[in-house]
């Protein structure tokens, strides 16, 4: 295992104080640059010394990507180095946007809340603490992965979307953002580029070693989040071991649009069953043109989970999901 | 550039943990220039159209040089062998898509394919037609000679096979059967429906040796790929690409460049020493 240490590995500190040198520095800097938000996932592998950046750039004074202002077509546009404690608490946000408050507020304590940061929540590294030890699983390069060994300790682990690698996605917001369609605006020096929020988390199939499209030089910037929907109910619930502090075992986020007692259109996701957080198009699918009773809850739950694969100490999670799923249904408000 | 990759196990073990990807480029880039350079140091061989009248007595117009099985091996495992090195070599280089999946399953075709020309060389064909020979070192010497300009000699005719296309099986053999092997372990190593997960069947460094071999294997073949190609589509060279589509090569190919008593085949008078099938 890693020795946490205190002295962390020397590195050339910049501090830009706006996108465009941020960019400048990352593009300078390369796989050889590391940036900085919050510093919630980033000082633990620096104490570890299993990430040795040459350069930090700290993204502590870019103010112009700090905030939450009015966007276009009435939504809301959130600044990736917003504090975790700001989006839980910002008035429109807890109006227009619950779900999403909901989740923020959800996120480990409130001293972390204050000091995380929307972005850094979204793009966290995963938690599995094989990879965190710094062992040479396929996330970091190797060609083993220690969790899905017949004796290795995964109750965390994933239940689908495993492709070798079986961490999972350990983001609170990343579910609540894809459930409300948001967009996520990534500088890069040749540009600002745009994405789905579902399309912003990519599988170990795709890419082993990351967990977002984002590449060295590539900064998220903005999430944008569309008007809130008219007659729209959410539904979230994280369950973690510990209430007061800890990373989601299961989390699903709902949004649904009900018309006449009738699901109109739904997106139901579900984080930290897979490397990323999960759309369920099959129940999104199953549920349209149906009343949001205990009988579809109970029909997506059981759908939620086909072609769910349990590790040797995580079939609880396909329980819980089944269960997460006909709650985020039934109980949508 | 460094070979290697190695990592610390989690025993504090210095493990190889694969071949290093800058050999790709490598790869590519040697590929390349050899390619470049004998396009320029090698001109193209013109034939002459000469033959003797007397060695095409009784042959018909047209004689099989491949048979139905033989072809269809060789392009079912140029088909393989590409996805296979686009799976296993896009991501690498940065064009990413789910690749594991189709990269087995191309595997196992590979391995079938193989198995299948195993049996067909055995059971149809005459192993012994792409077995080096002392002649085949000969006519090796002064082609190479000739090539090079140190020889006025006319390279000696072959027999079935000539002796690059010999040396080029060889080690195209050699790098697929590393890779068959290592692959074959591999898939001990990732979720497939063919072979049960044992990611402890070795140790550590054995596993990292054995990714080594398979990265090895399959950078040559890039190289192999590239030189294979680039003789394929040759213009000297494109009558025996043709002959691996449509089977047949002309008379007057046959006579040109092949010996009729190492190679013969029905109507050839020859029969003396012929390397057979």
């Amino acid at each position: 295992m890693a020795v946490i240490r205190d002295m962390i590995a020397p590195f050339e500190l910049y501090q830009p104080a706006g996108v465009d040198d941020a960019v400048r520095l990352m593009d300078q800097y390369g796989d050889e640059g590391w940036v900085l938000a919050g510093g919630l996932d980033t000082f633990d592998w620096f104490k570890d010394r299993i990430k040795r950046p040459a350069a930090v750039i700290d993204l502590a004074a870019v103010d112009e990507i700090r905030g939450i202002a009015e966007g276009g077509d009435g939504g809301l546009d959130i600044g990736a180095m917003t504090s975790l404690t700001a989006v839980a608490e910002h008035a429109d946000v807890q109006s227009r946007y619950p779900l999403l408050a909901e989740a923020a507020g959800l996120v480990a304590t409130p001293q972390i809340r204050n000091q995380g940061t929307l972005g850094g929540n979204i793009v966290q590294d995963t938690r599995c603490w094989y990879y965190r030890s710094g062992w040479p699983c396929y996330r970091a390069g190797g060609n083993i992965c220690y969790a899905s060994t017949r004796r290795a300790m995964n109750r965390e682990h994933c239940i689908m979307g495993a492709d070798r690698c079986v961490a999972v996605n350990p983001s609170d917001t990343a579910p609540a953002l894809v459930a409300l369609d948001a967009e996520m605006v990534v500088a890069s020096s040749s540009g600002e580029r745009t994405y789905a929020a579902a399309d912003f988390f990519v599988g170990p199939d795709i890419d082993i070693e990351r967990m977002t499209v984002l590449e060295p030089g590539d900064l998220l910037t903005r999430i944008v989040l569309p008007a809130p929907r008219e007659g729209a109910r959410w539904y979230f619930e994280k369950i973690r071991d510990r209430k007061s502090w800890d990373f989601s075992l299961v989390t699903v986020a709902s949004m649904l649009q009900v018309q006449g007692g009738v699901i109109q259109d739904a997106r139901v996701v579900v984080n930290s069953i897979a490397p990323y957080p999960v759309r369920m198009g099959a129940v999104e699918a199953a549920i349209r043109g149906r009343e949001p009773s205990e009988e579809t809850g109970q029909m997506a739950g059981e759908i939620a989970v086909e072609g769910a694969r349990a590790l040797r100490h995580n079939d609880y999670k396909i329980a819980l999901t089944r269960n997460l799923v006909k709650r985020s249904i039934r109980d949508a408000a | 550039m460094e070979f290697l990759r190695r990592a610390l196990n989690p025993w504090g073990e210095d493990v190889p943990i694969g071949v290093s990807w800058d050999l790709i480029w490598a790869a590519v880039i040697i590929g390349a220039v050899f390619v470049v350079v004998h396009a320029l140091m090698v001109p193209k061989k013109v034939a002459t159209g000469e033959i003797d009248e007397s060695e095409a007595k009784g042959l018909p117009e047209k004689l099989q040089r491949h048979t139905v099985g033989a072809r269809g091996f060789h392009w079912s495992m140029s088909v393989t062998m590409f996805a296979l090195l686009i799976t296993a070599f896009f991501p690498v280089i940065g064009i990413q898509f789910p690749w594991v999946t189709i990269h087995w399953i191309a595997g196992v075709l590979l391995i079938l394919t193989v198995i299948y020309h195993i049996y067909h060389v055995f059971a149809k064909q005459d192993f012994w037609t792409m077995w080096i020979d002392r002649r085949d070192v000969e006519e090796g010497k002064l082609g190479l000679k000739a090539a090079l300009g140190q020889s006025d000699a006319e390279r000696p005719r072959a027999g079935k096979y000539p002796v690059d296309q010999k040396m080029f099986h060889h080690v195209a053999m050699i790098a697929t059967l590393g890779a068959v092997v290592t692959g074959i372990l591999m898939m001990f190593r990732i979720d497939n429906f063919l072979l049960p997960m044992n990611t402890y069947m070795f140790s550590d460094a054995t596993w990292g040796w054995i990714y080594v071999i398979h990265g090895v294997c399959g950078i040559g073949l890039i190289f192999l790929v590239i030189a294979h190609v680039y003789f394929a589509i040759r213009p000297e060279k494109r009558w025996m690409t043709w002959s691996m589509i449509n089977g047949w090569i002309d008379r007057d190919r046959y006579l040109e460049n092949h010996d009729p008593a190492r190679w013969t085949v029905d109507g050839s008078s020859q029969t003396a020493e012929a390397e057979g099938d």
